[in-house]
C-alpha cells in the first residue's frame, strides 16, 4: 500500500474536494492499483533525458531561433480589449450562482 | 435523394444545385434524431434555433444565385466541451448543468463562417475522462452498430452522431485517443490533428499539453475538408500553430505507390485481440498491394505510454479543474457556512466519479514529496516516447496500427475497473504525448458485424500524407 486514508485526507483538502467516507476508501483502494501499475516508469533510466512538458517548442516554429523568440508570432501588443472586447458586466455576471448585480456572492470569507 | 446519408460534398452540391435547400436538409437530420436519437442518446442539446437561422440565411444566398460558402447546408453537431455561445454547454457535467456560454469556440465560428448548420451539442464522458461514454453526467450513449455496446469515449456522441446518420460530421475533441477510440467502435473516420494545426480557444480544458480538436466524418475527404475548415493560427489561442494550412482534400488522390508504411511490433503484441489483429494484418496486405512498401519498425518505449499519459494528464486536469469552485458559473451547493465549505461541497456534489479519481490522482503527483517521482518522471518518458517517433520517422512515411486491441465493449463492461478502462487507449496515447496526428478510418468488420479501425499516424504538420493514405486505403475497400 502506497497511500493511506490519511493521505487521501490530505490530498482531497489540497484538491479542495471533501470527500465521504466511502468515497475515501474506494480512493485508496483505486490510486494504489493505479500507482502500483505506473511503478513500470521506474524501469527505465532517465537519468539525463530532459523533462517534456509540451511539444510546440519542437515543431512548427522557428527552429533557428531561441526561447521566447521562436513564439515571437504567439506575441501580441499589451493593449486594452486587444483581441477581444471585455463581456460587459451583465454577461459576465449572467451564469453566476450568486450576485448583487455588480459583484459575485460568495459565503463569508473571515470570521470575526 | 435520402438527405441524412449525404456526405459534405454531396449536401453541399444538394443545396447548391437546388435540389435541396439547407433548411429542408436541418429539417430532415432533426426529424432523424427525434426518431432515432432516444434508444442512442448522442444529442444533450439541440441548437434549431440557431440551426435554422443559419440555414435560412444559406438559402437567402443560394436563391439569390450568389457564390455558396464550402460547407453551405451541411449539418454538423458539436461534442459538449466547446463552448457555443447561447447554447447550454455543460462538458457532460453535473457542475455545468445549466452553463450558458457568452462565447463561440473558434473551430465552431470557424464551420459556421463557412456555412455550416449547428444542429447542437454531443454527448460525452465528463470533462472529455474516459474510453466508454458512460462517465456522461446526463446518460450514456449507445453504439448505433450495436446497442448493447459502447461507443467508445470520451467523444462518443460524436462518433454515435455521424454513425447513425444524425450529422453530416461533427467535432470531437482527443486527449488520449477520444476522437481515434470512438471513430473505430462506431465505423467511421476520425482525425486526431498535430499539436497546434487547430486553435483550442473555447475548449474547455481537460489535459492542455494533449487536448486537440479534431472532426469526426464518413469519409477521409470530407475529415480532410473539415480540418481545412478549422485549421490555422488563432491569436485567441497562443498554441496554435502559425503553418500554412494547405487545401488537403486538393491532395488525398495523389499516388500513394512507394510510400513507405512502418509496421510498429509493440502494437502487435499482447493483448490485442486475435480478430482484431487478423483485420489488421489484411489491411497491411491491403496497403502492400496498393504499392506501399511495408517498414518493419519498432516504439521501443510503447508499453510505458499508458503510465505516463495517466500521470501527465491527471496532473494537468488537477490545475485546470480547479477553476470549477461554484462562484463564477456552474453549480453552488447550498447552505455552506464559509466560503472553504462551498468550495469543497459545489466539487464534491458537482464532480462524477472518474473526474473525482483524476483530480486525486493528479493532485497527488504533483505533490510534495511526489512530484519528482511521478510527475517530472512521466515527463521524462514523454521524451523518450517522442524520440521513438522521431527515430521511426527517419525511415518511414507513416506508421500504421490497430487504433484499439478490441472492437466495441458492451455497456458497463469495464465501468468497476478503471486500469482496465485506460488500457482501452494503450495504441492511441502516444500521439497525444508526441503531439503527431493520427487518423481512425474504418479498416473492416469482425465476424459480428462490429466495425474495426485502422490507425495511421504521420509526422509533425503531416496530415496531408496521412489523408492520402486513408483516402486510397477506403477507395480499395
Amino acid at each position: 500500500m502506497k497511500v493511506t486514508e490519511k493521505e487521501v485526507s490530505y490530498v482531497a483538502d489540497l484538491a479542495n474536494l471533501e470527500l465521504s467516507a466511502e468515497e475515501r476508501s474506494r480512493m485508496v483502494r483505486d490510486l494504489n492499483s493505479i500507482l502500483g501499475y505506473v511503478e513500470s516508469l521506474n524501469e527505465l533510466d532517465t537519468s539525463g533525458v530532459a523533462p517534456m512538458a509540451q511539444v510546440s517548442d519542437r515543431y512548427g516554429v522557428d527552429q533557428s531561433k531561441n526561447g521566447s523568440e521562436r513564439f515571437a508570432y504567439a506575441s501580441r501588443d499589451d493593449v486594452l480589449e486587444g483581441l477581444r472586447k471585455s463581456l460587459p458586466r451583465d454577461t459576465a455576471l449572467a451564469n453566476a450562482p450568486d450576485t448583487d448585480g455588480t459583484f459575485f456572492e460568495v459565503p463569508k470569507v473571515i470570521e470575526r | 435523394m435520402n438527405l441524412t446519408a449525404l456526405t459534405i460534398d454531396s449536401a453541399r452540391s444538394a443545396v447548391a444545385g437546388r435540389k435541396t435547400s439547407a433548411t429542408a436538409l436541418a429539417d430532415s437530420f432533426f426529424a432523424k434524431i427525434a426518431s432515432d436519437d432516444p434508444q442512442i442518446g448522442a444529442y444533450l442539446v439541440l441548437a434549431k434555433e440557431r440551426a435554422l437561422a443559419k440555414a435560412a440565411e444559406i438559402d437567402r444566398i443560394a436563391e439569390k444565385g450568389e457564390p455558396l460558402p464550402p460547407l453551405a447546408g451541411v449539418p454538423v453537431g458539436i461534442k459538449d466541451v466547446l463552448v457555443t455561445k447561447g447554447v447550454r454547454t455543460t462538458a457532460g457535467s453535473k457542475i455545468l448543468g445549466n452553463y450558458v456560454p457568452p462565447y463561440d469556440c473558434t473551430a465552431v465560428a470557424r464551420l459556421e463562417a463557412a456555412g455550416a448548420v449547428v444542429l447542437g451539442k454531443l454527448n460525452c464522458d465528463e470533462f472529455a475522462m474516459g474510453s466508454s461514454n458512460e462517465n456522461s453526467a446526463f446518460h450514456p450513449v449507445h453504439n448505433p452498430r450495436d446497442l448493447t455496446r459502447v461507443p467508445g469515449g470520451s467523444s462518443g456522441g460524436s462518433a454515435a452522431a455521424v454513425a447513425a446518420d444524425m450529422a453530416v460530421a461533427t467535432l470531437g475533441t482527443d486527449t488520449g485517443g477520444s476522437i481515434r477510440q470512438p471513430a473505430s467502435f462506431c465505423g467511421v473516420v476520425g482525425l486526431k490533428p498535430t499539436y497546434g494545426r487547430v486553435s483550442r480557444y473555447g475548449l474547455i480544458a481537460f489535459a492542455s499539453s494533449l487536448d486537440h480538436i479534431g472532426p469526426f466524418t464518413k469519409t477521409v475527404k470530407d475529415t480532410a475538408i473539415m480540418l481545412r475548415t478549422i485549421a490555422g493560427r488563432d491569436p485567441m489561442d497562443a498554441t496554435s500553430a502559425d503553418v500554412p494550412v494547405p487545401d488537403y482534400a486538393a491532395e488525398i488522390d495523389r499516388p500513394i505507390t512507394g510510400l513507405k508504411v512502418g509496421i510498429a511490433k509493440e502494437y502487435f503484441g499482447e493483448g490485442l485481440e486475435s480478430e482484431t489483429r487478423s483485420v489488421m494484418e489484411g489491411a497491411i496486405q491491403k496497403l502492400a498491394s496498393l504499392g506501399c512498401e511495408i517498414v518493419n519498425i519498432s516504439l521501443p518505449h510503447t508499453k510505458y505510454a499508458i503510465p505516463a499519459y495517466y500521470l501527465v494528464a491527471t496532473a494537468e486536469a488537477s490545475a485546470n479543474l480547479a477553476r470549477f469552485d461554484g462562484v463564477r458559473y456552474g453549480f453552488r451547493a447550498k447552505d455552506a457556512r464559509s466560503l472553504s465549505e462551498m468550495y469543497r461541497r459545489s466539487r464534491d456534489q458537482g464532480f462524477g466519479r472518474e473526474v473525482k479519481r483524476r483530480i486525486m490522482l493528479g493532485t497527488y503527483a504533483l505533490s510534495a514529496g511526489y512530484y519528482d517521482a511521478y510527475y517530472l518522471k512521466a515527463q521524462r518518458v514523454r521524451t523518450l516516447l517522442t524520440h521513438d517517433f522521431e527515430e521511426a520517422f527517419k525511415k518511414v512515411d507513416v506508421i500504421v496500427g490497430p487504433t484499439s486491441p478490441t472492437p466495441a465493449f458492451k455497456l458497463g463492461e469495464k465501468v468497476d475497473d478503471p486500469l482496465a478502462m485506460y488500457l482501452a487507449d494503450i495504441y492511441t496515447v502516444t500521439a497525444n504525448l508526441a503531439g503527431i496526428p493520427g487518423i481512425s478510418i474504418p479498416a473492416d468488420t469482425n465476424q459480428d458485424r462490429l466495425p474495426i479501425g485502422m490507425q495511421i499516424f504521420g509526422k509533425h504538420f503531416a496530415e496531408g500524407m496521412i489523408l492520402r493514405v486513408a483516402n486510397a486505403y477506403e477507395k480499395a475497400r
